[in-house]
C-alpha cells in the first residue's frame, strides 16, 4: 500500500523498459518474426495501448514480456527491463515469482481463463498462497475484499461458485479481481472486453482504469480498438507486421496522426460525428508475415508511398514525446 | 408499392430441456414433464423497402440474430407473418422456399464457418444459382456470371479454383457477398457481417455492401452490436433488447434524439474516438436478464434507473412519436420522471 501512495510522487519514473525486442517463430514453413525490433517504455501508474490490427505482434509483445513464449517461439534479442531488473534473463523461478505478483495478466476470454474445476475462491486463494504470506483468514478476508472491489455483490458467498455460473462480464471482473489481488505493479491486458457486449464492455473499462489508479500500477492495454485505448490509454503505441509505426500521447496521436497506417486505422472507423457515404480504406491486406517485403512493411498499402519506400526500411524516428517510422510523414493539417 | 420485406408481431419461442425422457422429473410425488421455452423473439414488426437498408442492434442474447435466421427460414416462427413482396412464407417448407430464396439471400458473420472448405471458390459461388435453375443452366453461363461476380466484389480470375481456406477473413467474406448476389436478390439479410474483420478490412467491405446497393438496388436488413457501423450504413435503426423491439426510427432522428432509455445508455456507452462529443450519461448496471424468464411489465425495467410502478405491471407497446420514430417506454406518457 506504501507504494501506492508514493505512485504519484515517482510518476516519470520507468516501471518497464522494452528494447528491440524480437521475438521469432521458427516455423517449417519460415520464420515468422511476430516481434521485430520493438521499443517502448510504460511509467509507473500509465496506461499504454498496445494497439494494431490482427498479425501486428501486440499480444506477442505481452506474453515476451511475461516469458511465456513456447517453443517454436524465442525471444532472439532485446531488453525487457522491468523495475529495474533484465526479465529477458532471468530464470523460470524468478520469473514464476513474478508473474501473478508483480506482473498480472487479464485475458481476452473469460471463458478459457478460469479453472471450470475449481470455485472462483480456490482460484483466487491460490494466487494469495503462492504470492503472501498471509494466513487463510488473511487470506479469506482479501478475497472478499477484492471481489466486492470489483462490482460483485454477496462476495462471502459467491466464493464458494464455479465459473460457470456467472456470466461473461462477472467472469471477467472475476479475472480482474484474480489479477488485482497481489497489488501487482503492472497488468498486462490483452483484449480485455474484445468478448463482451458494449454496455458491459463500459463498466469494465471504468471498473479497470478505477483499479490501476486505486492501486497505483500501470497497465498495458493490448487492443485493436482505437476507440477503446482512445478512452484509456495515456500513451499508445501502434503496431504493425511486428514493428512499431508510431508512439505518443493518445490525444496527439489521434488528433494528429503521422504514420499513414495510422491515419488509415483511424479513417476507417465509421465515425457518427462526421458521416461519410464511404469509409476511407486502407486497400489490400496485411502481407504475410514470412514473406515480408524489402523496405517499408506498408508500402504496398501506403497513398504516399515513394521509391525509398521500396528500398530502405525506415527508422523510427523519435521527436519530443512522439515517434514514427515512415519516410514520409504526415504533417499537421495533411490527411492522405 | 409492396415492401420488400414486412414483418408482423413476429414471435419466437424454442423449447429446450431435450426429450421427453431428459425432461421427465418427480416433483411432489408426481410425475411431470415441464416445459420451459426460451422467449428469444417477442412480436417484432418491421419493414424493409426496396432499395433500404434497416438495421437491427443490441447485445448478445437480444434475439436480434434469431430475427434474421426466422425471417430467412432458417428457423420456422412460432407465430406472426412473415412477407416477401406481400407473400407470407411464414409456414412455408423447404420446396416452397426454393423460389423465394432467389428474392432473399444471407450473408453470414464468421467468414471461415460459413464456406465449405472442400468447395472450390468457383462451386460455392455457383451453387445457389445452379440450385435455382434445377441445374438446366448452360454451364458456360453459369461460368461466366461466377467470374463476373467474384471481378465485382474485388477478386479475380485465378481466384476461382481456390478453397477457402487459401484466403483471408476479408477476401471469404467477399466470397459470401458474391454467392449471396448470384441468384439476383432484392434483399441482403447480412448477420453481423464484418464483426470478425480488422477494422481496415471491416472498412473495405462496409464500402462493397455499399457500392453493391447502389449498383443493384439492393436492400439490406443488416444485424450489428456496433453502433458506429449501423450509423454509417443504415436508413432506419431498430434497437432490440430480451426480444422486443424497444425504439425504431430513421438513422438520425435514433442517434440525435433517442428517447428509450436502453437506446440512450447504449450510445452512452459505445466507446468513440471522438472526445468532443456530448454524453448524456446513463449508465447501467448488472446484466441482461435470462430469457427463460422474462421480467414482468417491461423487459428493461430491472437494469433501468428510471424505472417506477407502472414498468412492473404493464408492458409498453411500440408508440408513434412522429417522424418515423417509435419508442416503447413509459416515460413517453410521463416525460416529467425522464432525468433531462
Amino acid at each position: 500500500m506504501a507504494e501506492a501512495k508514493t505512485a504519484d510522487a515517482t510518476a516519470s519514473e520507468t516501471l518497464l523498459r522494452v528494447e528491440d525486442l524480437r521475438t521469432w517463430f521458427h516455423t517449417f514453413s519460415g520464420t515468422v518474426k511476430a516481434v521485430d525490433g520493438v521499443s517502448f517504455s510504460v511509467k509507473r501508474g500509465e496506461i499504454m495501448g498496445l494497439v494494431g490490427e490482427s498479425g501486428g505482434g501486440k499480444s506477442v509483445v505481452g506474453f515476451s514480456i511475461l516469458g511465456l513464449i513456447d517453443p517454436p517461439g524465442k525471444i532472439e534479442s532485446g531488453v525487457i527491463e522491468f523495475n529495474g531488473e533484465n526479465l529477458k534473463d532471468a530464470g523460470d523461478a524468478r520469473l514464476r515469482d513474478i508473474r501473478g505478483r508483480d506482473i498480472a495478466m487479464v485475458f481476452q476470454d473469460p471463458m478459457t481463463s478460469l479453472n471450470p474445476l475449481h470455485t472462483v475462491g480456490e482460484q483466487m486463494d491460490e494466487m494469495l498462497r503462492l504470492h503472501t504470506d498471509m494466513d487463510a483468514s488473511q487470506r479469506h478476508a482479501r478475497c472478499v475484499e477484492v471481489l466486492e472491489d470489483v462490482g460483485i455483490s454477496r462476495a462471502a458467498d459467491r466464493l464458494k461458485a464455479y465459473p460457470h455460473q456467472f456470466s461473461g462480464g462477472m467472469r471477467q471482473r472475476v479475472v480482474i479481481a484474480i489479477a488485482m489481488l497481489a497489488q501487482p505493479k503492472l497488468v498486462i491486458a490483452d483484449e480485455p472486453t474484445t468478448a463482451l457486449d458494449v454496455t458491459i464492455q463500459a463498466q469494465i473499462l471504468k471498473l479497470m482504469r478505477r483499479q490501476i489508479r486505486d492501486n497505483g500500477a500501470s497497465m498495458i492495454l493490448v487492443t485493436h480498438d482505437l476507440a477503446v485505448v482512445s478512452e484509456m490509454a495515456d500513451h499508445i503505441t501502434v503496431l504493425y507486421c511486428g514493428k512499431v509505426v508510431e508512439r505518443g500521447p493518445t490525444d496527439d496521436v489521434i488528433r494528429r496522426p503521422s504514420h499513414p497506417y495510422t491515419r488509415g486505422l483511424i479513417d476507417s472507423i465509421p465515425n457518427p460525428a462526421h458521416r461519410t457515404a464511404r469509409l476511407k480504406q486502407i486497400p489490400g491486406a496485411v502481407p504475410d508475415i514470412r514473406k515480408l517485403p524489402k523496405g517499408c512493411n506498408f508500402q504496398d498499402r501506403c497513398p504516399r508511398v515513394g521509391a525509398v519506400c521500396r528500398e530502405s526500411e525506415p527508422p523510427l524516428v523519435a521527436t519530443g514525446a512522439r515517434a514514427h517510422a515512415c519516410h514520409f510523414p504526415l504533417k499537421e493539417g495533411e490527411t492522405q | 408499392m409492396t415492401a420488400m420485406l414486412q414483418v408482423e408481431n413476429l414471435h419466437q419461442e424454442f423449447r429446450i430441456g431435450g426429450s421427453l425422457l431428459d425432461r421427465m422429473k418427480f416433483t411432489d410425488g408426481r410425475l411431470r414433464f415441464p416445459d420451459t421455452r426460451v422467449k428469444a423473439v417477442n412480436g417484432v414488426s418491421l419493414t424493409v423497402n426496396r432499395g433500404e437498408v434497416v438495421a437491427l442492434v443490441g447485445e448478445s442474447g437480444c434475439g436480434k440474430s434469431t430475427v434474421a435466421k426466422t425471417i430467412a427460414r432458417i428457423y420456422r416462427p412460432s407465430r406472426g407473418a412473415i412477407r416477401i413482396e406481400g407473400e407470407d412464407i411464414s409456414s412455408y417448407g423447404v420446396r416452397e422456399m426454393l423460389p423465394v430464396r432467389s428474392k432473399m439471400q444471407m450473408i453470414f458473420q464468421d467468414p471461415f464457418a460459413s464456406l465449405n472448405p472442400r468447395q472450390k471458390v468457383r462451386d460455392i459461388v455457383a451453387e445457389p444459382l445452379l440450385e435455382q435453375t434445377q441445374g438446366r443452366a448452360a454451364r458456360k453461363d453459369v461460368a461466366q456470371k461466377t467470374l463476373d461476380l467474384l471481378a465485382r466484389v474485388g477478386l479475380n480470375t485465378e481466384h476461382a479454383g481456390r478453397y477457402p481456406h487459401q484466403f483471408s477473413g476479408g477476401q471469404r467474406q467477399r466470397i459470401g457477398i458474391a454467392r449471396a448476389l448470384s441468384v439476383n436478390p432484392g434483399l441482403i439479410i447480412a448477420d453481423e457481417p464484418v464483426s470478425a474483420l480488422d477494422v481496415s478490412i471491416q472498412a473495405q467491405i462496409l464500402n462493397l455492401m455499399m457500392d453493391l446497393r447502389d449498383e443493384f438496388g439492393l436492400a439490406y436488413l443488416f444485424i450489428s452490436h456496433d453502433l458506429s457501423v449501423v450509423h454509417h450504413i443504415a436508413d432506419r435503426i431498430g434497437v432490440m433488447y430480451l426480444g422486443f423491439l424497444v425504439e425504431t426510427g430513421p438513422r438520425e432522428k435514433l442517434f440525435s434524439a433517442p428517447r428509450h432509455p436502453y437506446t440512450r445508455a447504449l450510445l452512452s456507452a459505445a466507446p468513440s474516438i471522438e472526445k468532443t462529443r456530448p454524453r448524456e450519461e446513463i449508465e447501467l448496471t448488472g446484466e441482461v436478464p435470462s430469457a427463460l424468464d422474462l421480467p414482468s411489465g417491461c423487459c428493461f425495467r430491472t437494469r433501468c434507473p428510471l424505472a417506477f410502478e407502472r414498468c412492473k405491471v404493464e408492458r409498453p407497446t411500440l408508440k408513434d412519436m412522429g417522424d418515423g420514430q417509435q419508442v416503447a417506454c413509459h416515460l413517453t406518457d410521463e416525460p416529467e420522471r425522464d432525468i433531462s
